[in-house]
């Protein structure tokens, strides 16, 4: 089990280095000189050698990136104290100068109210028509779930955002068209607090229920019946166990399993930017932040928001794989 | 009374291609403490017939019709309340596959408590201690540790203990064993077939054998039914159908057994494939395979006739009995005469 995490981290720092040197790489390929953004419209072409050397771009691409790597670590290790721990630095902003952890802090909320809230609604959704469907497939209902399932994956979510902009929010009032409201502490004269907060992320929850919850009826209801012809399940029968504890104890605890793997992989996912609904209900996430400064060639801005994603989708996927060993002893004790 | 009274019992299938009938129109009887084998082919019926006993056939797509009486009580009318409060208690089941009957994410303890529990009114603490005896009794050794094992950590064998253990835990009345030992390796097979022999002295359960092999039928049955393409072939004592079988389609079985004590080149063999239950062959089923097929076997349906002399043996084929009792005695004899 110890050897299976430490396998998993190693794994992952892997994954960081490589998500994080592509990025940088991509990104000076592009025939954009970010020094001439920063230094403004009006600069001279020694005024941008100057701001090129100051944001230490003159350098060669590789030492970049180490300097880049070593603001990152958490650990400082080249100015004598190997060891200490230190705030990771994600830099400065080449287009407003703010720190990018500033702004990774302000986003991150959102997107996350944004994903966890969604994972809630779309779960709600999807576990009762997944396993009803696959307890009665052929059935009305179960046509029924198919054709939701269709429209969900085919919907576009700027689509969906903007119909229930317009019939929910414009025409029937019933929610805030765009917008966010923070949970705790709002800006003077904005609307806050839980109930504000919930009623602004109506919309956005729903969006995400429908374009995500699609994907979950159909494999809920795949795994539920794979799992219903499993020989156990008709040994619990044999002892007489009634069907709900047949369902709940039997099925459904082996049924979850890959679910639980795909819905760590798509929270990783959507925390790394779900651009197009935040885009739509204007909502000021991760995924518009993001949006903003590749237009502008931000470097340090994208940078930031990619390195939050990296780790948060390396975050879940070692809490899916934790989880997993925990539900499913063959992982744990195998 | 009997223990278990199946009588005329159908199952058939709905299925998209027509309707299958899988059990068409089988009885038998199981006597308190005794073990009945059913032997036949894979797809003849073998397995569907106690599964319908058992009610866990899946009830959309099935109809089923006879009667199944189990200490007078129709199984088959029951509702599906009382048929789980009998299963698991008053009529358990072992299962083909030890690899796959056990839920992987359970500790085999807990499925043993879990049957105990479905129908006893005690604590965990009562329903472990019972669930470790049982574990003990079928023969798992440092039961007290092993009980917490997930069965992934459990040999196909000891699975197969574990199975019986939570088969036995409540004392049922009956224990239909659905090819126990046909997952496990021989030496194995050995053991469990001890120890279900032990178990049934012990616990004076009666026993529903169902296998392929007749060996393991030699081994444990008092009776013995043969089926073959949804119906019942021949019908005795272990002791009739070894010593005297009278159906073509026996014989094809017990010349197939391969034997230690005798040296052959090659095992018989039934040519042909066992028949489709779709719209199995006019006449008698076993026709198409059958090495004395007549004329009469291709247009009419034998029904099971009493062999004369031998109360109790029933069998379905046409041939007269001189000649049925001329090629069973060469049959038995032919190995016999090999063997010295």
């Amino acid at each position: 089990m110890y050897r299976y995490l430490i396998r998993r981290l190693l794994w992952s720092v892997v994954l960081f280095l490589a998500v994080t040197l592509v990025t940088f790489v991509i990104f000076f390929v592009i025939p954009v000189n970010p020094a001439s953004l920063a230094a403004g419209r009006t600069a001279t072409a020694e005024d941008i050698k100057r701001v090129e050397k100051a944001l230490g771009l003159d350098r060669p691409l590789p030492i970049q990136y180490a300097k880049y790597l070593h603001r990152l670590s958490p650990i400082t290790c080249c100015e004598g104290a190997l060891g200490i721990f230190k705030r990771p630095d994600l830099g400065t902003s080449y287009a407003s100068g703010i720190k990018v952890n500033h702004t990774v802090t302000q986003a991150a909320p959102v997107t996350a109210s944004l994903v966890f809230g969604g994972a809630v609604f779309w779960m709600l959704l999807a576990l009762p028509i997944g396993i009803l469907s696959a307890l009665r497939p052929r059935s009305l209902l179960d046509r029924g779930a198919m054709v939701f399932v269709l429209i969900g994956i085919s919907a576009h979510p700027v689509w969906l955002g903007l119909i229930f902009a317009y019939f929910i929010g414009f025409k029937l009032g019933l929610t805030p068209i765009t917008g966010y409201a923070d949970f705790f502490n709002p800006g003077p004269g904005a609307p806050g607090g839980p109930i504000a907060w919930a009623h602004h992320m109506l919309l956005p929850w729903l969006t995400f229920m429908i374009l995500f919850a699609a994907q979950y009826v159909r494999m809920i209801r795949a795994n539920v019946m794979e799992v219903m012809n499993e020989d156990y399940v008709r040994t619990a029968r044999a002892k007489g166990a009634p069907e709900s504890q047949v369902m709940r104890s039997h099925i459904l605890r082996n049924a979850m399993l890959a679910v639980v793997t795909m819905l760590g992989m798509d929270i990783g996912l959507a925390l790394g930017g779900a651009i197009f609904t935040e885009a739509v209900y204007g909502l000021p996430g991760l995924g518009q932040t993001a949006l903003t400064a590749i237009t502008g060639s931000d470097l340090p801005v994208v940078l930031g928001v990619t390195v939050f994603g990296t780790v948060a989708i390396i975050i879940f996927t070692l809490i899916v794989d934790v989880v997993y060993a925990f539900i499913d002893p063959r992982i744990r004790l195998g | 009374m009997a223990l278990l009274d199946v009588k005329d019992l159908r199952t058939h299938f709905r299925t998209d291609d027509g309707i299958v009938k899988a059990v068409d129109g089988v009885s038998f009887s199981v006597e308190k403490g005794k073990t009945l084998g059913i032997v036949g082919e894979s797809g003849c019926g073998k397995s569907v017939t106690c599964l319908t006993i058992m009610g866990l056939n899946n009830k959309r797509n099935t109809i089923t019709s006879g009667e199944a009486l189990f200490n007078g009580e129709d199984l088959l009318t029951a509702s599906s309340s009382r048929l789980r409060e009998i299963r698991g208690d008053d009529i358990a089941m072992i299962f083909q596959d030890p690899m796959t009957s056990l839920n992987p994410v359970h500790t085999v303890g807990r499925q043993v408590v879990e049957a105990i529990r479905l129908h006893r009114d005690v604590t965990k603490r009562q329903a472990k201690a019972r669930a470790l005896e049982l574990l003990k009794a079928v023969g798992i050794p440092r039961a007290d540790r092993r009980i917490d094992d997930y069965p992934h950590q459990f040999s196909g064998g000891m699975r197969q203990r574990a199975m019986i253990a939570m088969a036995l835990v409540n004392d049922p009345d009956l224990l239909i064993a659905d090819e126990p030992t046909t997952a496990l390796d021989v030496t194995t097979q050995a053991q469990i077939l001890a120890l279900m022999n032990r178990l049934q002295e012990e616990f004076g359960s009666a026993i529903i054998m169902i296998t392929h092999d007749l060996g393991v039928v030699a081994e444990v049955a008092h009776d013995v039914v043969v089926m073959y393409a949804a119906n019942i072939v021949e019908k005795g004592t272990a002791d009739q159908i070894f010593t005297r079988p009278h159906h073509p389609y026996a014989w094809g079985l017990l010349g197939s057994l391969p034997r230690l004590d005798i040296s052959t080149d090659r095992l018989v063999q039934i040519p042909g494939q066992p028949p489709s239950l779709l719209n199995p062959p006019r006449g008698c089923r076993f026709n198409p395979r059958c090495p004395y097929v007549m004329d009469v076997c291709r247009t009419q349906f034998p029904e099971l006739q009493p062999v004369s002399d031998d109360p109790g043996h029933v069998q379905r084929c046409f041939l007269d009995e001189e000649t049925k009792d001329r090629e069973a005695t060469k049959l038995l004899a032919g190995t016999m005469a090999e063997a010295s």
